[in-house]
């Protein structure tokens, strides 16, 4: 685990958001070291995807600020965001579905244009899950579901990112599938790229991941490391049914 | 009833109808393309091939001024050339307008409700009828229809009209029918592979399948949205010469026939679908001649909209469109 650089690469301090006149998220803070693997778990409605989405630049901040690499996120656009290393693999995936599995995965190097390198990053997708390589040209649509979140994680590796935050990839989706995602997820860190993972499926998500937070309402109501907050009581009544 | 099983007179109205859906097809391509992304049914689109009507009708006019050609000769000699240009310089045309009239009109509105946008674009529609009135109403003597804002207007025919079938054949085809096919085929051609193939088509295919991923993947929607309305706008200006030159006359208010029938292709072939669109085009110019000659015209639109109703009733996304919500 790397631990040692002194700016977090991702860096959420106080921020608020909402929709309409609904506040949403009151004052979050959290960080995410280069090289971490770090869950974000809550439950229904607790404003998981929300907190992606500031991040991501397609919900606006009310206040607090988001900053990625040293520098602050404020003044950029949605589509800006994924040329500067950092790529969401959206709740629900959100595949093209009429697109097929290779028109995917060369969306997700739509900000990129070195050639050599997509098409090299393509193998490594492919490698990385075998199923998409044996299905390049079936549409997106007619995937199983467990098959899109593969698909969704390796459009969003196609574009080379630096921080890949996923957005509750085990839903409903085969425990079987799970894991293998989770185990393809674990060996994407080996190679360098750090992780923020949001998961109703607390238990997984913890046991994966270096560090946590545990969003309630709006809010952060715990963090710490993953062997703290398993055992942690509160969050052994909460969220892994203990 | 001999009438009825008269194979020259099936083939000519096949014919027509063949020529004129082409033209259907191209315009609806225009609503097809800008439904898919926003969901917008763009009202003004076919008054904005009535404006493309209009300037090709003043350009030609200007030809005729300059000596560039001889209307003693129109109909007789083909004006390639001239055909060419039109094509291309009303296409741009049209392709400008309509993206500025997303830019001022439907751009700010990007987030208001569907129905502030209908109202728009209803509006946008008013607005060009209107100065296509006032087009109408500039001096502009080189074409029939006397100096009457309103009335409809002559359009040479820019090309010969021959019947190169021979002057026996009772079927008549003339280079009229040809220039269509030979312009929106390619077109039609060049528009399926940029969608499919290139970066930007890509993107705008990606944009109307999921547009959130599509801003994750870093497209930028609003260019996306914009190059949209341009080649929606330029096919409908390329239709729009098309259309003037095959029917020979030009009218402020022939945007909502013509709209009319390029939507209803639109949705008949299954609204977002640009195959469908083209599909649906040449269904309704088929049935629309059949109707014409077989039913009666002042049938036709009851015919067309039975058909239509009747369609949606067993397919309700349209022949070539999406059989259901995919699963997300
Ligand atoms: N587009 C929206 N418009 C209005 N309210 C929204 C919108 N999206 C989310 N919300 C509301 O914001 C709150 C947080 O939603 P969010 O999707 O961030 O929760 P979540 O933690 O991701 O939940 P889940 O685990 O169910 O995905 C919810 O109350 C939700 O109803
Ligand atoms: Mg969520």
């Amino acid at each position: 685990m790397t631990t040692s650089s002194t700016t977090p690469l991702l860096e959420i301090r106080g921020i608020t958001a909402g929709y309409g006149s609904i506040e949403v998220l009151h004052g979050i803070s959290l960080e995410v070291r280069e090289g971490e693997i770090v869950s974000l778990i809550g439950g229904n409605g607790a404003g998981k995807s929300t907190t992606l989405h500031c991040i991501s630049c397609l919900v606006g901040l009310r206040a607090g600020e988001v900053r990625f690499a040293g520098e602050s996120l404020a003044n950029v656009a949605a589509h800006e965001i994924v040329g500067r290393g950092l790529v969401q693999v959206p709740e629900g995936r959100k595949i093209f579905p009429r697109m097929t599995v290779l028109e995917n995965l060369r969306m997700g190097a739509y900000s990129r244009n070195d050639r050599a390198g997509i098409e090299s990053d393509l193998e490594e997708v492919y490698a990385l899950f075998e199923i998409l390589k044996s299905r390049t040209s079936q549409l997106g649509g007619t995937l199983s579901g467990g098959e899109q979140q593969m698909l969704a994680i390796g459009r969003a590796l196609m574009s080379r990112p630096k921080l890949l935050m996923m957005d509750e990839p085990s839903m409903g989706i085969a425990p079987l599938l799970v894991t293998k995602i989770f185990e393809a997820v674990k060996a994407l860190r080996t190679r360098g790229l750090t992780i923020l993972l949001v998961e109703q499926n607390a238990r997984a998500a913890l046991k994966l991941a270096d560090r946590g937070y545990v969003l309630e309402t709006g809010r952060i109501v715990l963090e710490g490391t993953c062997a703290a907050l398993l055992s942690d009581q509160r969050v052994q009544a909460a969220y892994l049914g203990e | 009833m001999p009438d009825w099983i008269d194979s020259d007179v099936l083939i000519q109205q096949l014919l027509l109808g063949l020529s004129n859906g082409m033209i259907i097809a191209l315009i609806a391509l225009g609503y097809t393309m800008v439904y898919g992304i926003i969901e917008l049914i763009n009202f003004a689109h076919g008054d904005l091939f009535m404006l493309g009507s209009f300037l090709a009708l003043t350009l030609v006019g200007a030809a005729m001024n300059c000596g560039l050609i001889d209307p003693a000769l129109m109909g007789e000699t083909s004006h390639w050339w001239l055909l060419g240009t039109l094509v291309l310089v009303c296409g741009i045309f049209c392709g400008g307008v309509n993206l500025a009239i997303d830019h001022l009109a439907y751009k700010p509105l990007r987030r208001a409700s569907k129905l502030s946008q209908l109202v728009a674009a209803i509006g946008v529609s008013f607005i060009i009828v209107n100065i296509g009135l006032f087009w109408g109403g500039l001096p502009m003597e080189v074409f029939g229809g006397g100096g009457a804002a309103a009335a409809p207007k002559d359009f040479p025919s820019l090309v010969s009209d021959a019947n190169l079938l021979g002057e026996e054949s009772f079927v008549v085809l003339t280079w009229n029918d040809i220039v269509i096919f030979a312009v929106t085929i390619p077109l039609m051609i060049a528009l399926t592979l940029f969608v499919k193939f290139t970066k930007l088509g890509m993107a705008m295919r990606a944009t109307a399948q999921n547009v959130t991923a599509a801003r994750l993947m870093g497209v930028d929607v609003n260019k996306v949205i914009a190059a949209t309305f341009a080649i929606g706008g330029f096919l409908g200006g390329a239709a729009s010469v098309l259309y003037a030159n095959y029917n020979s006359t030009v009218s402020f208010q022939m945007g909502f026939r013509a709209g009319m029938d390029a939507f209803t292709a639109a949705v008949l072939g299954g609204i977002g679908s640009l195959p469908g669109a083209m599909l649906g085009g040449l269904l309704i110019g088929m049935v629309r001649a059949m109707s014409d000659q077989f039913v009666g015209t002042e049938w036709t639109n009851v015919v067309v909209f039975s058909l239509l109703v009747l369609i949606l009733i067993f397919r309700p996304t349209g022949l070539l469109g999406l059989k259901q919500r995919e699963k997300v």
